[in-house]
Formats: structure tokens, C-alpha cells, sequence
């Protein structure tokens, strides 16, 4: 199949940027959307052209490196599904494929499609662990968790940190990543003797980074490639409220 | 006759009893008392499990750590991908596992050629990781009782593999991220994201600071510290398509092997069984389907050469279910090496299935009859969407296609029992190091390894290194920095400035063709001599023809693959000329000329009990190989067998 692309190229963060058009031949329905532009780079290096940078590194969904909005969607049309596990047959052969980065506050473009995501590096560092130094711990079953309560709290700590939910959210919102790791905290017995502390501080931090807030328009769940859902931002108000009642 | 030379290096092995070495040793190491911590710094490069957990362990020592890597988050480092589990020998399902059978699976399970007392320290402080992790607030599965499930995984008759669905190293490399950043917090730690290592400074004789690229601005930096620690993971992506991230590569091993510190049993490396097939020069990677799957699913080809018909139309007595028919022991679940060569024997016979010939089925289709497709998918929910997303084949409804792929190599610096590589102050933690898994790796043992050198093994000994080291405080305007930086300027002015016409991807993917055709799953004299050549070739073309993008000062990643690729070719030589050297078969390294007559590695323990240690000796000059005999005082050779 032939794919017209049109992409955010860009010099740098504060360089103006354009949708520039490319064309693609001979491109297999089996290819992932980042192989099909591992050889639009190929192309343009021969012709001494400036390849087109982007982020991604497992190239399986898992690192949470690749991000693309694609046609308008952060991460393309397929749902829970990361860009680099985006295959070709996806789109129509002759198809125009429109590839922008992660447009937000909090993530300023580095280059073409790379942003730069430490805000969220930063939320995690404002209480996102368990304080326990290595060689404190006790005998792993010494703190029996429930089945359901190790289930649940693994649905949140599965996020893989991308940033999609920002780059879908219209208030470029950090609140389902922020919260994922809220929710995983609160869902287990380790967690609980600094939920107040971490809730409070980690939310501080989100704001502080130029993230607006949820107004529950559930786009983040949406785009989530590890499908965590929305409910979980439910969950990081009440501990937040919860942690400003208790500190008050 | 002359005698060999003896082995120039001290591996450190303290006295004593196998299982009271550590202890012992622990007794006698130097200490750096509280206040002194905090004057000395190290620089950690790497952020997988080893790295992150030993930055997060020597900042909570109170060391000044500065913490190094080349993603634009610690959390993206490549032990994320790691799916199936960690091993520990908690022995929690009371089904006979202990201490000694950690160690002894492990030791066996490498074809007896890695060093005992390592082995034995790993699987000691295996289980403190598990509960190191568990308080961290790892979602490791559970039972209903709230207790930690398990499950099997090769080379192991017992069930001592801790999971957390099929995401084990992302949510372990979580953990590590999250005491890391705490640290961060408690600004002990440092953090250099989107940083290069390009060269080691060593002044003295001693590993005293790094120079790098930073990989947004384009810009050397360099950074001095009392130590230096490298956990920059292995070198799979030597044979371009492998298992392993694309960002993967052996730049900073290589660049401090050619320091001086010697690269031990390069042509160790794994083979994983469990992978989907290769389709083409257009496929950027090779994606791991979990051993795990191995518990539950069945390996099987046709019995009929050529065989076209849909798995399905295949009848139950029409199919070779040929790992539980030859090892009737331990069946789906024997070691990586010997599925990796079973499942290729198969299809070099002619039994192989998928348009290329090259694959065989993993099938679910009897363990969803046993348990329910819910519990298939409870187990392996994630890997079945992932098979899905990528070959819009359902494998709930028809098997897997599998074929073994470039995952892990065993090889990489040589450490003493310290860590410790053959240049002072110079540590190197995980898969980086050669140490624990001799010629093959059993499942959810890298995992292991990376933890238990990170969490338990180098906050210990590294300690014990500054408390006895003499060392003079220097800056980065020391000559030797000013060398390291000038190198690494020339060398990237190099690479600009061939102007060629192939592209760095094209050489790479025909290195890599080369490696995996006769540096693979099996080797033989001739093919590894031929390599030999034709790498030098190569390599050759490559500074003539090489076509790199400029400039260097901006981000650039065309810029960072062209440096890593020249370093490849020059790693891939010396993984040919080592596994020529080893004329035996042991684990992942297999000689034709050397097998059963059932086909399988034969080991020549008389002659090749050692560790081969490469000493590099310039481009021009051809390297030098040192051996470090194996003594086993423990345990007793013996042929594998899983049969």
C-alpha cells in the first residue's frame, strides 16, 4: 500500500513549526506505523534530508516512549493500543495519515514529534513510592493483600507513563496519570501510612506543572493504550479530599 | 608444551564455605562511616533494575549519586519489557525449593560456566528482593489467602517465579523508578536523563568520571565522581533484530572495554525460544512472547514435512508435540538454549509452519479446555492482546507462531566477586556484567540478577571500594577528561564527515544478517571464520560509505545510531573470534562440530572450564584472551539432560 503523510515538523521549542507532506510507496499492511516511518527516515537520509525525530524504544507498548496523535487521536484509532503497536492495516491503501506530537503546557516540543514529558518525572518524585529503604523490608507474606485489592491496584500500576491522557485531555490534564499512582497506593496496605501526604503533594506538583485540571470528559480513558479507567480519577479527588480534611 | 599463562586478575573469592562466603566477607568489608558518605559521589549510568536500584540504594546510604540515562524517563530503561517473572527460592509453595536449588538449577541451567560462589550470593539474597518489592507496593499476583502466588518456568522443577500478570519487569522496574525518585526527593540522587555515555575518564589507573552527550542540546558534558557504575544493560541488538529495545546498545561496555576493562565470554549470548517469526528487512524488532506461556501452552509442528493445512484441520495424532515427546521430564518447560535448537532443528528439517517456514505453533487450545478461556486470560491477558495487535491473528482461537530470537546475552565486562570490572572503581552491575549465568540463562533469573546486584550485592562492596581506595579529588578540566572529550569529538566529526551513500540502518541490518547466520544458534569454524572477514569488510565499508546526517550540535538520533552501529562492528568480531576460540558446546553456544549424537551441546570441561576474558589491544593489534579457570568444589559436572 502508498500512504500520504502530512508531519509536525519542527527545529525547536521555540522554532515555528508545519505540517509537511511526505509520501510513502510499497509500505506492508504487517509494518508498524513507526516502520513505516523507519523508512520514510531512510529515505530522507539518502536524500540528505533531516529525518523526522521521534521518540520510541520497546516498540511492544510497554516503555511508553512513543506517542504520536494521529489523525487527530493520541496514539491512532485503535484502542488500548500504543503507537509502536500500531500496524499499517489500520489505515486505507491512498489514505492521508496526519502525525503531530503530544501537544501540551506541561510537555514542550523538543524536536518534530519529541516532547519533553520529566513534568511527569517530577509528580512521581512529589510522593509517588512507599518509603522503604532497600533492607527494611519484612518477609513479603507477612503482609497478606487480597486478591481483589493486588488486582485492582495492578490496573493502575499499569499505566506505562506516556502522556496520552495529557494529549488527549482539552485541559491538557495530567489527572489519570497522576492518579493512576495514587489509586495503586491506596489500594494496598503499604501504602497507606503517607496517602495523606502523597495525595496532596503529588496533586500540588501536577498543578505546578502547568497541567490544567479534569473536567470529566473522559478523553483520557479513551486514548489510554492500558485501558485504566476514568474511575480512578474518582478515587484521587476523594483521597485528596480526604488528606486536606484530615491535615486541616 | 608451554603453560598457559595464568589468569592476570583476582576474582575475589573470599574463603570459606560456599554458603558462608558472604556473610563472612560481609564481616570483613570496609565501611564508609555516615558522615563520610555524603563526601563521596558516584556516578551510576543506567536506570533498569540494576542501575535505579542501586542509585536508590547508595543515595538511602547517603552516597552523592549521579544517575545517568540515555531515555528521557529512568522509568522507559529495557527491563520494563521483561514479562514473565523473578525467581527466588522463598520456597513458599512447600514444594522442595531451598537455597541449593536456586543455585543449583542456575548453575546447571548455564552449562556449568559461571563461577559457584556468585551463583550461590545471588540465590541467597534472591528472596529479600521479593520482599524488598512487596513493601514497595509491587502488585505481584496473589492468591485469595492475600499470600504471593507462583508459577514455573524453565530449567526448574519447582514453582519459585514471582509474576505480576505478564508486565513483571515494568511493575519491578516501577518499584526500583519509585525508590529512585524518592531519593531524587531526599536529593541524594541526581538525575541526567537523555545523557549518552561516550567515553570512561580513568586517571591513575582508576575509573574516575564519564564524558557524554547530552542528547537534547547536542553537547559533551563530563562528569567527575569517585566511582563509577555501569548497568547499561547487554548487547542483543548487535544482530539488529533482536527482542530488545531499539535504543539498546553496547556503546558504554564497549567504550570502557577499550579502556581496559576486559569483555568476558562475548559469544554467550541467548537465543529466546519464545519470539514472533522475522518477516523482513522492514521489521525494526522482534517481540518476546513470555516463556510463562510455556506453563500452559503446547509446542507442536506437523508430522508431515510441508504440512499446508490450518493448525486446526491438523488432527491430535497428525501433530509432534516434540519437546514433550524428547524431554519427556521437563517437556515445555526445558531451558531456553534447548528449545531455542529444538524448535530450529524442526524447521530445518522441513517441519516448520507460517509462510516462511520458519516458525512452529505454541497452542492454548488444550489448557483452554482444562481452565477457561478467563483463566487464560486472567494469566496471560496482556501477551494474547499484544500477539493480536500485531499478527491480527486471535490466539484464543488459533496457536501462536513462535521462533526463537536474539533476547539476552549472558557475556559482557568481566567483574570480580566485587562487581569490581579490571579497571578500579569501575563496577558493572546486571546484564552489563558477564557474572551469574554462565553459557544460558534460565527464565525470570536476569530479573534476579539485576536486583540482587543492584539492592544487595554493590551498595555493600562499593562501599568496601571507597573505604580502601586512595583517592585524590579531581576536577573535569583534568587532562584525561580533556582526552576523553576530544576523542569523542573526533570520532563524531568522523562519523559526519564520511558523506557517504548507504545508510547506518543498512549496515547494521547486514551485520546482523551475518551474526545471526553464523553467530547465532549454531556456530561452526568455517562459517565463524568467514564472519570474521566479512565483519572486517564491513566495518571497513562502513567508514567509507556511511551516510550520517549532521549536525552533532542539536538532537539528533540518526547521530547516536551511527556511533552505537561503529561499535557493533567491532563486538561482533570479537563475539566470532570467542566463539571460535571455544571449541566446545556449552548453553547458548553451539558448535556443529561438537554434540551428542542426539544432537546436543557437548561440553569439553577438561579443556574449556573457563572464563574466556578478551583484552583489548587496539584496531590493529588482535585482542588477547585470558582465562579464568571455573574451580566446581560444589557441585558435579554432568551432561545436561531435561530428558
Amino acid at each position: 500500500m502508498n500512504v500520504n503523510l502530512l508531519i509536525w515538523r519542527q527545529d525547536g521549542p521555540d522554532q515555528p513549526g508545519r505540517m509537511a507532506p511526505y509520501t510513502v510507496a510499497d509500505v506492508s499492511p504487517d509494518m508498524s506505523i513507526l516502520e513505516m516511518l523507519d523508512i520514510l527516515n531512510e529515505q530522507l537520509t539518502a536524500r540528505g534530508e533531516r529525518p523526522v525525530e521521534f521518540d520510541s524504544d520497546c516498540r511492544e507498548g510497554i516503555c511508553g516512549a512513543c506517542g504520536l496523535v494521529i489523525n487527530g487521536v493520541a496514539h491512532g484509532p485503535r484502542s488500548a493500543c500504543t503507537t509502536c503497536e500500531l500496524r499499517m492495516r489500520s489505515f486505507r491503501d491512498g489514505e492521508t495519515i496526519a502525525i503531530e506530537p503530544w501537544r501540551a503546557n506541561g510537555f514542550p516540543i523538543i524536536r518534530d514529534l519529541v516532547v519533553d514529558r520529566s513534568a511527569f518525572d517530577r509528580i512521581i518524585t512529589a510522593g509517588g513510592y512507599i518509603s522503604v529503604n532497600t533492607g527494611e523490608a519484612p518477609d513479603a507474606n507477612s503482609v497478606p493483600i487480597g486478591k481483589v485489592a493486588a488486582e485492582l491496584a495492578m490496573d493502575s500500576a499499569a499505566c506505562i507513563g506516556c502522556g496520552a491522557c495529557v494529549a488527549a485531555c482539552p485541559n491538557a490534564s495530567a489527572s489519570l496519570f497522576t492518579a493512576a499512582k495514587i489509586a495503586q497506593f491506596a489500594r494496598l496496605p503499604q501504602g497507606q501510612l503517607e496517602r495523606h501526604r502523597r495525595a496532596l503533594r503529588m496533586v500540588e506538583q501536577m498543578d505546578a506543572e502547568g497541567f490544567g485540571d479534569c473536567s470529566n470528559h473522559g478523553e483520557c480513558e479513551a486514548v489510554c493504550p492500558k485501558a485504566i479507567s476514568i474511575e480512578t480519577i474518582a478515587i484521587m479527588r476523594r483521597e485528596y479530599l480526604r488528606a486536606t480534611v484530615k491535615s486541616a | 608444551m608451554s603453560r598457559p599463562a595464568a589468569f592476570p586478575f583476582d576474582a575475589k573469592i573470599p574463603e570459606g564455605p560456599l554458603d558462608a562466603k558472604w556473610d563472612l566477607y560481609q564481616r570483613e568489608m570496609k565501611l564508609v562511616s555516615p558522615a563520610n558518605k555524603r563526601k563521596k559521589s558516584v556516578i551510576v549510568v543506567g536506570t533498569g533494575l540494576a542501575g535505579a536500584s542501586a542509585a536508590a540504594s547508595l543515595g538511602e546510604l547517603g552516597y552523592r549519586v549521579l544517575n545517568f540515562c540515555i531515555q528521557d524517563s529512568p522509568r522507559r530503561a529495557h527491563s520494563v519489557a521483561a514479562q514473565g517473572g523473578i525467581n527466588a527460592a522463598k520456597n513458599y509453595q512447600n514444594d522442595g525449593d531451598s537455597v541449593w536449588r536456586l543455585f543449583h538449577d542456575t548453575i546447571k541451567g548455564g552449562d556449568y560456566r559461571a563461577r559457584e560462589a556468585n551463583v550461590y550470593r545471588l540465590a541467597q539474597v534472591s528472596t529479600r528482593i521479593i520482599d524488598q518489592c512487596a513493601a514497595q507496593g509491587v502488585p505481584f499476583n496473589r492468591e485469595y489467602g492475600g499470600t504471593l502466588a507462583n508459577r514455573s518456568f524453565g530449567g526448574a522443577q519447582v514453582s519459585r517465579t514471582f509474576y505480576a500478570r505478564g508486565q513483571t519487569g515494568q511493575q519491578l522496574l516501577l518499584g526500583a523508578y519509585s525508590a529512585l525518585m524518592r531519593q531524587v526527593d531526599e536529593g541524594t540522587v541526581s538525575l541526567y536523563p537523555r545523557r549518552e555515555m561516550l567515553d570512561l575518564v580513568v586517571i591513575d589507573g582508576v575509573a574516575r568520571g564519564i564524558v557524554c552527550r547530552n542528547l537534547v542540546t547536542g553537547q559533551i558534558e563530563r562528569y567527575a565522581a569517585d566511582a563509577v557504575v555501569l548497568a547499561t544493560g547487554g548487547y542483543s541488538t548487535v544482530f539488529f533484530l533482536s527482542t530488545n529495545a531499539v535504543n539498546c546498545n553496547a556503546t558504554a561496555i564497549w567504550r570502557c572495554h577499550k579502556r581496559g576493562a576486559l569483555f568476558a565470554n562475548p559469544c554467550f549470548t541467548q537465543i529466546h525460544p519464545t519470539c514472533l517469526p522475522q518477516a523482513g528487512p522492514t521489521q525494526s524488532k522482534l517481540t518476546l512472547m513470555s516463556e510463562s506461556l510455556r506453563n500452559d501452552g503446547r509446542v507442536w509442528v506437523p508430522k508431515r514435512k510441508g504440512d499446508d493445512r490450518a493448525p486446526a484441520d491438523i488432527p491430535e495424532d497428525e501433530r509432534d508435540y516434540y519437546l514433550e515427546r524428547i524431554y519427556p521430564a521437563f517437556g515445555n518447560l526445558v531451558p531456553r538454549d534447548i528449545a531455542s535448537r529444538a524448535a530450529k532443528r524442526m524447521c530445518d528439517d522441513g517441519f516448520g509452519v507460517g509462510p516462511s517456514k520458519y516458525s512452529v505453533y505454541l497452542d492454548f487450545g488444550e489448557a483452554i479446555g482444562r481452565l477457561g478461556r478467563d483463566k487464560i486470560a486472567e494469566r496471560y491477558g496482556n501477551l494474547f492482546h499484544m500477539y493480536e495487535e500485531i499478527t491480527d491473528d486471535d490466539p484464543y482461537a488459533t496457536p501462536m507462531r513462535i521462533y526463537p530470537a536474539p533476547h539476552y546475552t549472558m557475556g559482557g565486562l568481566w567483574v570480580d566477586y566485587n562487581l569490581m570490572s579490571t579497571i578500579p572503581g569501575l563496577h558493572v552491575l546486571g546484564e552489563a556484567n558477564f557474572s551469574d549465568h554462565g553459557a544460558n540463562r534460565l527464565g525470570a533469573s536476569a530479573l534476579m540478577q539485576g536486583l540482587a546486584d543492584g539492592y544487595f550485592v554493590v551498595p555493600s562492596t562499593l562501599g568496601h571500594y571507597l573505604a580502601s581506595a586512595k583517592l585524590d579529588p579531581v576536577d573535569t578540566d583534568h587532562p584525561e577528561f580533556v582526552a576523553a572529550e576530544t576523542g569523542v569529538r573526533d570520532l563524531t566529526a568522523r562519523l559526519l564527515g564520511v558523506q557517504g551513500k548507504k545508510t547506518v540502518r543498512e549496515y547494521h541490518w547486514e551485520l546482523g544478517r551475518i551474526l545471526w547466520d553464523d553467530v547465532g544458534m549454531s556456530r561452526n569454524a568455517k562459517g565463524l571464520e568467514e564472519a570474521l572477514g566479512s565483519i572486517r569488510a564491513l566495518r571497513e565499508d562502513f567508514w567509507k560509505n556511511v551516510r550520517v546526517i549532521g549536525p552533532d550540535d542539536e538532537f539528533n538520533k540518526g547521530l547516536e545510531f551511527a556511533g552505537r552501529v561503529a561499535d557493533f562492528f567491532e563486538l561482533g568480531e570479537l563475539m566470532a573470534r570467542d566463539a571460535l576460540q571455544r571449541e566446545e558446546s556449552c548453553g547458548g553456544h553451539f558448535r556443529d562440530e561438537h554434540q551428542t549424537q542426539e544432537g546436543e551441546a557437548l561440553r569439553d570441561d577438561e579443556n574449556f572450564a573457563f572464563v574466556g576474558a578478551w583484552e583489548w589491544k587496539g584496531g590493529d593489534t588482535d585482542p588477547v584472551l585470558h582465562k579464568e579457570s571455573l574451580a566446581f568444589e560444589n557441585v558435579t559436572l554432568s551432561q545436561r539432560s531435561y530428558k
